[in-house]
């Protein structure tokens, strides 16, 4: 307990730019990387895939902070908002970078493959999905709208968890490792919930 | 034709020759260094070959595209795996085995193959079943060539390719990725095709290790899979042969897998293709049927479906 309680301590101190600030640290880097020539032979793709990637990686990250309350007791709980809002932002650039630089902007094909190609569909609802929860990251939604129903509305995240983590699954050839370390992350953070809402509905009965 | 592709670039804008082999020298001595190597770099074997009337003369991808940018997963799943791991891969000795339905069947040295030959240079277009593309330079021989030698039996109705199973020296095999060895197979016609080349070369050399050294099938008018890299076994077969991409998922990769924009992979789009080397911002260009080569191969599917032939 001593040790948890001292990071808390420590964690609490930690100012919620710093987040934002390594938060866009990678992008960064990958400017960097594209303007100097070091993205390899198909840029576009590179861009595509890390961002999306990152993305990912944020939505994950903002739904572990509730089970390291739980199983840890360590409390990150501050920095949630500035994890989904950079998992958005990611999706965003990633959304872009198929408009503009995969597609070149030909809506026909756009349109076709929104709604011909089931892994773009499931990209969209996912996206689509953390739309209202970029818009309500904020203290006054919170208050506008009260706490109960906020937080209904961010289980939003779970559905952009699935689609991210389906999305990536979806479009890949054979069985490479990553995407299915993606699903299993994603399964596993969403099977604790739903036993934690078994037992809570179990003792109510009980 | 409104959105056909075109550049103003010409032959004048391709990369000195000397200049990329400096490069290549470069590295390799490079790399030999770093090994504490033995007697030198091997200079890369220039090959002799002549210029065919079936290149085309739309811009080339450079060498370091070519050769950095590769599906061969038994090096690996990533693009950039192959370059980075085929090198361990022995390519000399190397020798084919022909056999089935042929008069002379027998295990053939690479070298045997390649002094009944004339090399030839086919810049031909490349395009992925991932619907990326390139245009690539080339050396090889007809394959219609090696199988009049072997003789051809009348029953033969396809031809079938192994790719070399080596999980020492090839790594990607050290996984059960696919189902190795790598399959594929043609209709004899379609091996015959004047077209079809297996190639041993590219830019004027011997072919590099992640491309499919020594030798490898070049059909220009299918989805890339289909030129099967590294090959080590021919059988001329009654029955239509079984392919890799084919078993691993039959409903999204047929037997033909001919470039054809109006077929689309059950997953995405086959009608546009991002052609790689192209600045960021411009555009995908359409993908034409057969792959630009439907004047010289649209006869061989004459009264096909393409749509259930796939």
């Amino acid at each position: 307990m001593a040790l948890t309680d001292t990071i808390n301590a420590k964690v609490r101190k930690i100012p919620t730019w710093v987040v934002y600030l390594l938060g866009v640290l990678p992008l960064a880097w990958m400017i960097y990387l594209l303007f100097s020539g070091q993205l390899g032979i198909d840029p576009t793709k590179k861009l595509e895939h890390r961002t999306g990637e990152i993305g990912l990686q944020f939505l994950i990250a903002s739904l572990v902070i509730t089970p390291l309350v739980r199983y840890g007791r360590l409390n990150f709980i501050r920095f949630r908002r500035a994890i989904g809002q950079l998992a958005f932002f990611y999706i965003c650039l990633h959304l872009l970078i198929w408009l503009v630089l995969d597609m070149g902007l030909m809506w026909g094909e756009i349109l076709k493959d929104l709604y011909k190609r089931p892994y773009i569909i499931i990209g969209m609802v996912g996206f689509i999905a953390m739309v209202p929860l970029a818009i309500t990251s904020n203290d006054w939604s919170i208050r506008k709208m009260g706490a109960t129903a906020w937080r209904r509305l961010h289980k939003l995240a779970y559905v952009a968890g699935i689609a991210g983590a389906a999305h990536y699954m979806m479009l890949v050839k054979a069985w490479p490792l990553e995407p299915i370390l993606y699903c299993v992350a994603v399964a596993v953070l969403l099977l604790v919930r739903l036993e934690w809402t078994l037992k809570r509905k179990l003792a109510a009965t009980a | 034709m409104p959105r056909q592709f075109r550049t103003d670039l010409n032959w004048s804008d391709v990369t000195p020759k000397d200049v990329f082999l400096n490069r290549r020298t470069l590295l390799a001595s490079a790399g030999a260094a770093a090994m504490g190597a033995i007697a030198g770099p091997a200079a890369a074997a220039k090959l002799d070959y002549a210029e065919s009337a079936f290149s085309t003369d739309e811009k080339m991808n450079t060498f370091e595209e070519i050769t950095n940018y590769n599906n061969f997963y038994e090096f690996g799943l990533k693009k950039e795996d192959p370059a980075a791991n085929a090198h361990l891969l022995t390519v000399d000795p190397w020798s084919v085995e022909i056999d089935g339905l042929v008069d002379n069947p027998g295990t053939y040295d690479l070298g045997d193959i390649l002094s009944g030959v004339d090399l030839e240079e086919r810049i031909y277009r490349f395009r992925c079943v991932e619907a990326w593309s390139m245009v690539i330079p080339w050396i090889g021989f007809q394959l219609s060539s090696l199988l009049d030698r072997v003789g051809v039996q009348p029953s033969a109705k396809y031809v079938y390719f192994e790719t070399l199973v080596r999980p020492e020296e090839m790594i990607g095999q050290k996984y059960p990725l696919l189902d190795w060895p790598y399959r594929e197979g043609l209709r004899l016609d379609e091996a015959m095709h004047p077209l079809t080349i297996m190639a041993t070369g590219l830019y004027g050399e011997e072919m590099p290790k992640q491309n499919g050294a020594p030798i490898r099938l070049v059909v220009p008018w299918k989805y890339g899979f289909k030129s099967i890299k590294s090959v080590v076994k021919m059988s001329l077969v009654e029955e239509q042969p079984e392919t890799t991409w084919n078993m691993q998922n039959p409903r999204e990769y047929g037997f033909y897998s001919n470039v054809n924009p109006e077929v689309d992979h059950p997953r995405w789009s086959q009608a546009t293709e991002r052609t790689i080397g192209k600045a960021l911002f411009s555009r995908r260009k359409p993908t034409r049927m057969f792959n630009g080569y439907e004047e010289q191969v649209a006869y061989l599917y004459e009264g096909m479906d393409l749509t259930k032939d796939f």
